[in-house]
């Protein structure tokens, strides 16, 4: 195990590349103020987040299906898998990484 | 009224008992308007619960439902709810056990980054109701004496968490929840570990680089800027403490600075 | 001292609730109505939706009731439970009661927590002397932490109890009487249930105690049928508030007056403007009255 603590001097100056690298990193602010009133540009997710609660009940039906026996039929989004294979299978074995 | 000492007595537990368990039968001394026993009329409430929290659930976790589709998630959300029903009716509170179980869920062996998706997604709904603070200002570290930079330690905003991940969890999350439909290729052998805050009112979701999940790890756990950045270093060959930092600081993953 | 000149301190719409009709607030809305100032006699929330620290869902209400009067109205604390009320949820309604100031507080006839589960929808109870007592225990325990009284709602049921003993207008009365709580009357729950026991409603609402009515809920609802064939009405509140509904709050509008009159739309939420339109529909059986009422006065 290296653990080293990295020196003051190179802490000083990563430090301040990272501070020139940011610049004003507050402006969305005022923006973003406005947007979550509802008008988000980022996707329905901002605003409506999360669950709310009802005091209705509901007229939809528990699916009865079973987990266990289903198969998951998301809509697959391409992925490439490790190796060979690649398209819609989104299957993988959990030593696959490592391959 | 009808009622009589003779009637059976409901009370909270038989009712509930036959809530969360669908072969359970209704409860005696539950009618209908002939007086009658009325099995359909109990499942309305049974259904009512069961439907409500898989909702819940799926308004919590929507990546995980596009990637598993409706059918099979709201048969899985069952699994869970029965498993692992609410304990406070505050709904933005339930779900955080999902992960685990999705994760351990034998049918779902070969799909192991849908756990590190949940989890994710509820690091972004945490970060979403989290107490309201302003990020600090990057300036701030400007103005600290060069000497004392490396045993300065950032104090956690109260929005900030840390994800990690062997999969490509930005790209899942990207796909499958912020732009879905962009059609870009997800490479399942690319590890990436995410960065999540608010510093306003817009939930981030930054992707770490090389060497900054133990970086930030550190620096979440209290460790000092310096301690921190030989961590990254130790962790990744590629790592870069400006960029990190600037990372961390841009996403406002802080509320303040000590020093000694 | 001097005190504080007002011109420049935040102003809030009186907190009172006007005898108009209002709105359930959806996030899905809250841009719109802001933008176009949407003419709406007050805005009601569910509780458990802003029990979060922060974000986004605090900064909606805060600019929502800058505007609005405001309803806090709870659907999770599970007044008729068997158990003791849980005491954190019920610090959690006094501190949204103290930092919203709502111009209403209200909660269910029903129970949903029992041990320590959650089971998320108004579960029903027993019409007896036993229930009675535990819920105005119960009852006086709110309004004793938040510190103003409490309307409770009349629920709407799918089940009866052999076990009752008492009407559930008996019931509602006796809790109005002891505890000192107002009533909140969901007409659409009246109806619902009223179907589902084959009840009449009218005959109901005209035996409702309507001098501690604060407030009238308006829903939709779903048919559906029950083990016998029987119509079974789901208060699912996902879609317009049933013409049999409309003619009913007409009834009751015309006998009593005006009262504050909320549309609840929970499930299927559509576009703001179908929503804002059930509240107008409601405002003119309210104006319709109160002109009928100018006439008889002139």
């Amino acid at each position: 195990m290296k653990n080293k603590a990295m020196s003051a001097a190179i802490v000083a100056g990563a430090v301040a590349t990272a501070i020139s690298g940011l610049t004003v990193s507050t402006p969305a602010h005022a923006q973003a103020k406005e947007k979550c009133y509802g008008v988000s540009l980022k996707g329905q997710n901002d605003c409506k987040a999360g669950p709310g609660t009802t005091c209705a009940g509901t007229s939809t039906v528990d699916y009865q299906g079973n987990a266990w026996t289903l198969v998951p039929k998301g809509t697959c989004t391409t992925m490439d898998v490790p190796g060979d294979r690649h398209g819609s299978l989104t299957e993988l074995k959990r030593d696959l990484p490592d391959a | 009224m009808a009622g009589s000492d003779a009637a059976p007595k409901i009370g909270a537990p038989e009712f509930a008992n036959a809530l969360l368990n669908a072969d359970a039968p209704s409860p005696p001394g539950l009618i209908g308007p002939d007086g009658k026993a009325a099995p359909k009329r109990f499942a309305v409430y049974r259904n009512n619960v069961i439907v409500s929290l898989c909702e819940a659930l799926g308004q919590t976790y929507p990546a995980v439902r596009t990637l598993l589709g409706d059918d099979y998630f709201n048969a899985l959300a069952r699994a869970f709810v029965t498993d692992h029903p609410p304990s406070s009716p505050v709904l933005i509170w339930y779900g955080g056990a999902f992960a685990d179980f999705v994760e351990a869920f034998p049918p779902l062996q070969d799909y192991p980054y849908l756990a590190d998706v949940a989890r994710a997604e509820w690091a972004w709904l945490q970060a979403y109701h989290a107490e309201d603070a302003a990020p600090l200002d990057p300036a701030v570290l400007g103005s600290i004496d060069p000497e004392k930079l490396a045993s300065a330690r950032f104090v956690r905003h109260p929005a900030t968490s840390r994800v990690s991940s062997e999969w490509p969890l930005a790209d899942l999350l990207r796909a499958n929840r912020f732009s879905p439909g962009d059609g870009a290729h997800i490479d399942l052998g690319a590890a990436q570990s995410l960065l999540i805050t608010r510093p306003d009112l817009d939930v981030d979701v930054v992707p770490l680089r090389p060497g900054g999940a133990a970086f930030v790890d550190a620096l979440l756990s209290g460790a000092g800027l310096g301690e921190a950045a030989g961590l990254g270093a130790d962790a990744s060959a590629e790592f870069s403490l400006s960029d990190c930092l600037s990372d961390c600081l841009g996403a406002g993953a802080f509320k303040g600075l000590e020093t000694n | 001292m001097f005190s504080e000149t007002p011109s420049n301190s935040k102003s809030r719409t009186a907190a009172e609730i006007p005898a108009r009709a209002g709105a359930g607030l959806k996030p899905e809305h809250v841009a719109e109505i802001l933008e176009t100032g949407a003419d709406v006699g007050f805005f009601e929330v569910h509780a458990e939706n802003y029990m979060g620290a922060g974000g986004p869902p605090h900064r909606q209400l805060e600019a929502i009731r800058e505007r609005y009067p405001l309803s806090l109205h709870g659907v999770g604390l599970s007044i008729g439970g068997e158990g003791p009320l849980d005491g954190d949820h019920l610090k959690r309604l006094a501190e949204l009661n103290r930092r919203y100031e709502p111009g209403l507080f209200s909660e269910h006839l029903a129970w949903s927590t029992h041990d320590t589960t959650y089971y998320n929808d108004l579960l029903p109870v027993p019409y007896d002397e036993a229930t009675l007592a535990r819920v105005c225990d119960h009852i006086d325990e709110v309004q004793d932490v938040v510190g103003r009284p409490m309307l409770l709602e009349n629920p709407s049921t799918y089940v009866a109890f052999e076990q009752s003993t008492m009407s559930e207008l008996e019931f509602l009365k006796e809790i109005a009487r002891r505890t000192g709580c107002g009533l909140l009357l969901d007409i659409n729950n009246v109806y619902v249930s009223c179907i589902n026991h084959q009840r009449s409603a009218e005959d109901y609402l005209a035996a409702f105690p309507m001098s501690a009515v604060g407030e009238i809920h308006l829903g939709g609802h779903a048919p559906d049928t029950d083990d016998a064939g029987r119509p079974l009405l789901i208060d699912a509140h996902d879609r317009e508030v049933d013409a049999a509904v409309w003619t009913l709050y007409e009834t009751v509008v015309r006998r009593h007056g005006s009262l504050p009159t909320l549309i609840e739309w929970d499930n299927e939420v559509p576009e703001w403007p179908v929503l804002q339109a059930e509240t107008q529909a409601a405002d003119r059986i309210l104006a319709g009255h109160d002109t009928a009422a100018l006439r008889q006065a002139v």
